[in-house]
């Protein structure tokens, strides 16, 4: 059986802090699910449950970063709790939007490479760009359907080992630009590891990543980065 | 009756709920995340629908009747509103409410006010039919095939 990605990201955060998660726990990919509406919680919460996920959903962005460790009273020790694999939140939401809680996830040392999904009822570029630029892993416009958190865990599983397999990589060669120590989040280096995931991921679904709306999208940005005159 | 009859009656009106336009994509969405271990999903998520709208209704309504009017509040609450109800798949309450952001944004108070009027009607009308639909769902899952 092919053990993914993110387990045995998980199994190796384990064994250098030697924090005991129960078996069980560290088969699943544990989500965090920020969502002010009520509704979306639920539907978020089934989704994820019926992906195999493990879920803890909770109403604000303030409440996530207290889940995670991350509240200003608080130190941040990484292991308040289950190990978080994956953020899903919404963007607009009052108190702390979605895009300052990605914000906050990735200034964190201890959460940053943790990826965020942006879920929002508005499909603005403007506001997709802004979210991308600040490390967003994915953007869905709601209604979230399952086709959408199945395609996320999917290719977030299989991003993972090739992750993992990047920095392994690089440790043997200098790396080619050095200021691009941001380039995994960049659009310039996303397209290239979706083309090489989508064709030799163990896991992948019948919808390739690059199908996606959203994929497309970030396609597009990157397009548009290059080839559009600065105004 | 008789659990087929009750299931043909049960299938009429969820495809005339659909043609005519009160329920969209979203509410199959519910329904397929619906199986033996949470038989309820449907019920639980649209009864959650009925309590926020409730809030958000009268939230609006306060909103409504404030001078000044705060037209930035009043977009908040509607979007609120907006979001649940596209994500049940409500989809005359859900164009109601898009209406309404419209004369929001344009600040146009007697705009807001009728419309509002609209969204409250699409709201009941769709409410009274999901209880009749869902009770009629209940009945077809507890009936004897005769």
């Amino acid at each position: 059986m092919a053990v993914n990605g993110a387990v045995t990201w998980l199994r190796r955060a384990e064994e250098i802090d030697g924090y005991d998660l129960s078996a069980s726990d560290s088969e699943e990919v544990h989500v965090l699910a920020v969502d002010d509406s009520l509704v979306d919680r639920k539907v978020i919460e089934r989704l994820l449950k019926i992906t195999s996920c493990k879920v803890t959903a909770v109403d604000s962005g303030r409440r996530a970063l207290q889940f995670l460790g991350l509240d200003e009273k608080k130190e941040a020790n990484g292991f308040d709790g289950l190990k978080v694999d994956l953020i899903i939140t919404d963007y607009c939401m009052p108190g702390m939007t979605g895009y300052e809680l990605l914000k906050k996830v990735k200034e964190s040392s201890a959460f940053r490479e943790i990826p965020v999904v942006i879920m929002s009822s508005e499909n603005v570029i403007a506001r997709i760009d802004r979210c991308l630029e600040e490390g967003a892993e994915d953007f869905i416009v709601k209604p979230v359907k399952l086709s959408d958190v199945k395609r996320i865990i999917d290719y977030m599983t299989t991003d993972f080992r090739e992750g993992e397999e990047r920095r392994r990589g690089i440790n043997k060669r200098k790396l080619r630009d050095d200021g691009d120590g941001d380039g995994d989040r960049s659009l310039s280096s996303s397209p290239p590891s979706t083309l090489s995931s989508s064709s030799t991921a163990p896991c992948s679904t019948s919808t390739s990543p690059l199908d996606s709306p959203t994929r497309r999208l970030k396609m597009t940005s990157f397009e548009e980065h290059i080839f559009a005159d600065k105004k | 009756m008789d659990r087929n009859r009750l299931q043909h009656q049960v299938a009429c009106m969820r495809r005339s709920l659909f043609d005519q336009g009160y329920l969209d994509e979203p509410f199959i969405q519910l329904e397929e995340l619906q199986d033996d271990a949470n038989p309820n999903f449907v019920q639980e998520i649209v009864t959650l629908f009925y309590t926020d709208s409730a809030r958000l209704i009268q939230n609006i309504e306060h909103a409504l009747n404030s001078r000044p009017i705060d037209f930035d509040k009043l977009d908040d609450y509607m979007h609120q509103f907006k979001g649940s109800s596209s994500s049940i798949g409500a989809k005359k309450v859900t164009n109601e409410c898009t209406v309404f952001r419209e004369y929001c944004s344009a600040e146009n108070a007697e705009g807001c006010i009728r419309s509002f009027q609209q969204v409250k009607q699409e709201y009941a009308i769709l409410r009274r039919k999901l209880e009749v639909y869902l009770q009629m769902v209940r009945q077809a899952a507890v009936s004897r095939t005769a």
